[in-house]
């Protein structure tokens, strides 16, 4: 090894001209393969969606039947309306809740789910009719234990029924909270209700170490911080704040007529 | 360690001098990424394209670099490999990226990587270093594909992803045993190709280094 290369003005020289080279070979596989990685992300985005509605099936061609069968609206958040202002396939919700435009702050007693800022609007995407959907996907999104958890919920056409719930990205611990994407505790979730009364907007559903009736499914055992994650973004999305407004048109448009004029009308009695 | 031939510089490393059995370098990832033949598979692939390229191009520039920063250069060029591999397994290989998660990037921390860098490419030819760095890799892949075939095999009744044996849950007679798909099985199985490999080469057995003393009695010991 020769002897100037530990001048100060040799070590400069190759440190510079190194991170120069690294940096342009680095940067150009990012940005040559970005097309192709953003195609994938649509792609698996996609099959989640097809996935939480139960109408994936490995080796499906997915683009074709998310087309086929799924339809995708902008809702307003606040007056569970939809509108016709955003692109559905555009539109980003965390991008937009850090625009003020589409987004607000939270403040700290009513950010349960960790969000600090959250959209003004939301993609859903219904299956089957658009007036009277068979089932209703919703993106949701919280904080876990380690960091941000991102799903979606399906719920049956009446606003209240769950299906199904899936994470597509989160950093649970695996085994522990990473168990959210079992099979088998996903099956749990089927049949079970969101709210315990007609009317109201506050969701009942939560995890629970003995689970009973219809509002609760059981804790993931040995996670208790992405369990309480799971349900206080449960508690928020559902919500007021979150898709409260937009499924109780639905839950008021399938039930017996009188539903919709008295509050106090309870079809199903607590615990049921 | 002296003659340095294609050959043996391609071979030596799978069984003579492999860098997980006999270094006992890279076991973390080892455990972590062999739950089946297909990520390991993957996971082989890219150290052996990382091992390769970050010799080669360190020993490129062997001579140029300042013996003071050395170790950031080597580190500078690895994890600019990592980062290209990563990439092109999200474009190319998403399910696969996905499983491997943060794998992939620790590739950057991987013994191997570094030690092969430092201990042959800085005094050795391009290509020889690309040859090395290959069979360092191959080494390491040998070992991910036999500890992921039993691991698969035995704890999801699987190879590849194709069932072998028909599993009690879908049916089938083979009660698979859980524990193999936990990192901990990794390491009885690599403990077990260790064993195996020494004793079919005896040479690779380490010399002790103390020996055992008898049991002492009481009043020796104060």
């Amino acid at each position: 090894m020769a002897q100037g290369n530990n001048s100060i003005k040799k070590i400069l020289i190759v440190a510079f001209s190194l991170c120069i080279v690294c940096s342009v070979i680095v940067s150009t596989a990012a940005v040559a393969l970005r097309p192709a990685q953003q195609l994938n992300q649509e792609l698996d985005r996609k099959t989640n969606i097809l996935n939480v509605a139960r109408l994936y099936e490995p080796g499906m061609d997915v683009e074709g039947a998310f087309r086929e069968q799924i339809t995708s609206r902008v809702v307003e958040l606040e007056t569970g309306e939809y509108t016709d202002e955003f692109d559905p396939d555009e539109f980003d919700g965390f991008e937009a809740a850090r625009d003020p435009a589409t987004g607000r702050t939270l403040s700290g007693d009513r950010d349960i789910a960790g969000l600090t800022r959250v959209e003004n609007y939301a993609t859903v995407y219904l299956v089957g009719n658009e007036d009277e959907p068979e089932q209703i996907v919703l993106p949701i999104r919280g904080q876990g234990l380690w960091g941000r958890m991102m799903g979606f919920l399906s719920i049956e056409g009446d606003g209240n029924t769950i299906i199904s719930i899936t994470y597509y990205d989160h950093s649970e611990t695996p085994g522990l909270g990473g168990e959210v994407n079992n099979p088998r505790w996903q099956a749990q979730w089927e049949g079970k209700e969101i709210y315990d009364e007609e009317g109201d907007l506050s969701p009942a559903i939560r995890l629970s170490k003995n689970a009973s009736g219809e509002n609760e499914v059981d804790a993931l055992s040995g996670a208790t911080l992405t369990s309480n994650g799971v349900t206080n973004m449960l508690q928020f999305w559902l919500s007021e704040e979150g898709f409260g407004p937009y499924l109780a048109q639905f839950r008021s448009g399938t039930e017996s007529e009188n539903a919709e004029n008295a509050d106090t009308d309870f079809e199903d009695g607590e615990g049921a | 360690m002296a003659d340095v031939n294609a050959k043996s510089v391609l071979i030596a490393p799978i069984f003579q001098n492999n860098p997980i059995a006999l270094q006992i370098l890279g076991i973390c990832s080892a455990l972590a990424v062999t739950t089946s033949m297909s990520v390991s598979l993957v996971m082989a692939l890219a150290v052996i394209f990382v091992t390769s390229l970050s010799s080669f191009f360190v020993s490129l520039i062997r001579n140029h670099i300042p013996s003071a920063i050395r170790i950031i250069v080597q580190m500078t060029i690895i994890a600019s490999l990592v980062i290209v591999v990563d990439q092109i397994l999200k474009a190319y290989a998403y399910e696969m990226s996905k499983q491997l998660s943060v794998f992939v990037g620790l590739i950057i921390t991987n013994c191997i990587v570094m030690g092969r860098a430092e201990g042959f490419a800085m005094s050795n030819t391009p290509g020889m270093s690309f040859l090395d760095g290959i069979g360092n890799g191959l080494g390491y892949g040998f070992v991910l594909l036999v500890v992921g075939f039993f691991r698969e095999l035995l704890g999801a009744g699987s190879l590849f992803g194709f069932t072998i044996l028909p599993t009690v849950q879908n049916g089938g007679w083979y009660v698979p045993n859980g524990l193999l798909l936990l990192p901990p099985s990794a390491f009885f199985i690599i403990g077990l190709l260790i064993w195996v490999l020494r004793s079919v080469n005896p040479e690779q057995v380490e010399d002790t280094e103390f020996k055992m003393k008898e049991n002492s009695k009481p009043q020796e010991a104060v």
